[in-house]
């Protein structure tokens, strides 16, 4: 027939056992030498790349965790820098205060006691002068007086006597 | 057009010196491929190695849409050498062939219904002793009486029906293709050299669609290996 040679089997007059151990065989030699030199390596990398990627991912996660916390603690640093700084001033205003009204009220005792001795130099600086001019009084009255008696009165026997007429006339002036 | 095989025998065993080249040219080629591509592997993947794993993940998208991974990843490697091998095979009758009196020496080996067979028949044993692996012996019977009891004939039909598509599948659309082209060829050197014009346009044409096919023949192979597979593998279906 024409045809013949597209029947299965036709070409050979037996089914080849050789080839198909011969195909058996390349098939599987194939398979495990390219399992040893090729497949296995590759498959090692892509595995490789995987761990990487995924490590790769953790660790970005990990360091976007990380600066969020840095960044909380910054905030709150910030804001506890605020609030002190505030206290801060607050006290200083508060010590500032405190401090003037010290400044004031030393200031005032201060001219207080100027005053106080003022007055008081100026008594004492009216008393010598009161005294002085008594003396100055009774010296001039003696002096008229002894001018007006001439030798009976001395000086030294009347003073005391007209000392105290003249503090008599002092009290009542 | 009518060919002989060359055969000599060895062993008791009858040999087609054809097939055993070109399974051996097959697998060198595959082997270089792969040998090549996976020198200087990087973590930041370049040039040829983009391609390798992206056969990977092809290989892993196959067995993904059939089962999970966890039982699927044991047959990875045997999918990406399937479907590299089978490519390649189908790929290598496409140029040209060599007819040294009168037999025919270079040819795709997958045109060879032997060479298919042999694959096919291996997937099936493979799926099966994966099967009693999986389930235990008793759970490996048992799957031939789901989901009916009656349906047991059926099941073991099934395997070898199984088979056969699988193998013939395979031989029977590199072997049209591969008719074709020879005669395609044939024509081109009809009529003192004048059925070359005649026959170029067709004869590329059809090599490109060959091309598509032998793809398209070696994913489906994959495929329906991963689908057979899962069947024995998995629990539920």
């Amino acid at each position: 027939m024409f045809l013949d040679y597209l029947v299965l089997g036709n070409s050979s007059e037996f089914i080849n056992g050789g080839d198909i151990l011969v195909t058996l065989a390349v098939f599987i030699i194939l398979m495990f030498a390219l399992k040893k030199v090729a497949w296995g390596p590759l498959m090692g990398i892509m595995q490789q790349r995987e761990e990487l990627v995924a490590s790769e991912i953790e660790s970005a996660e990990k360091s976007r965790q990380e600066s969020q916390q840095l960044l909380e603690d910054q905030r709150s640093l910030l804001k506890e820098a605020r609030v002190e700084a505030q206290t801060i001033v607050e006290n200083a205003k508060k010590q500032g205060d405190l401090q003037k009204e010290e400044i004031i009220s030393a200031a005032r005792a201060e001219a207080l006691r100027l005053k106080e001795s003022a007055v008081r130099d100026i008594e004492t600086e009216k008393e010598k002068a009161i005294a002085a001019v008594r003396g100055e009084v009774v010296s001039l009255s003696v002096l008229a007086a002894s001018k007006v008696l001439e030798k009976q009165v001395s000086v030294e026997e009347n003073r005391a006597l007209i000392e105290e007429t003249i503090a008599k006339a002092g009290e009542t002036l | 057009m009518q060919h002989e095989n060359p055969h000599f025998e060895l062993w008791g065993l009858g040999f087609n010196p054809g097939n055993v080249l070109m399974l051996v040219v097959a697998a060198l080629i595959v082997f270089l491929i792969a040998f090549i591509s996976t020198r200087n592997l990087k973590l930041k993947p370049t040039g040829m190695q983009n391609f390798m794993e992206w056969v990977m993940d092809f290989v892993k998208n196959i067995i993904g849409s059939n089962m999970d991974w966890k039982t699927g990843g044991k047959f990875h490697i045997l999918g990406i050498t399937l479907i590299m091998f089978i490519f390649v095979a189908n790929m290598l009758g496409l140029p040209f062939s060599v007819v040294i009196h009168g037999e025919l020496w270079w040819k795709s080996p997958t045109a060879d219904p032997i060479v298919t067979m042999t694959l096919a028949v291996m997937i099936i044993v493979l799926s099966n002793y994966y099967g009693v692996k999986a389930k235990g012996f008793k759970g490996y019977l048992g799957s031939f009486a789901q989901p009916m009891a009656f349906l047991f004939p059926l099941k073991i039909i099934e395997e070898f029906a199984n088979t056969l598509t699988l193998g013939l599948r395979l031989y029977g659309n590199i072997y049209a293709g591969e008719i074709l082209l020879g005669l395609l060829a044939s024509m081109g050197t009809l009529w003192g050299g004048l059925g070359f014009f005649a026959a170029v346009v067709p004869t590329m044409i059809w090599q490109g669609f060959s091309i598509f096919i032998g793809a398209i023949q070696s994913f489906i192979f994959v495929m329906l290996t991963m689908v057979y597979m899962s069947h024995k593998v998995s629990e539920d279906h």
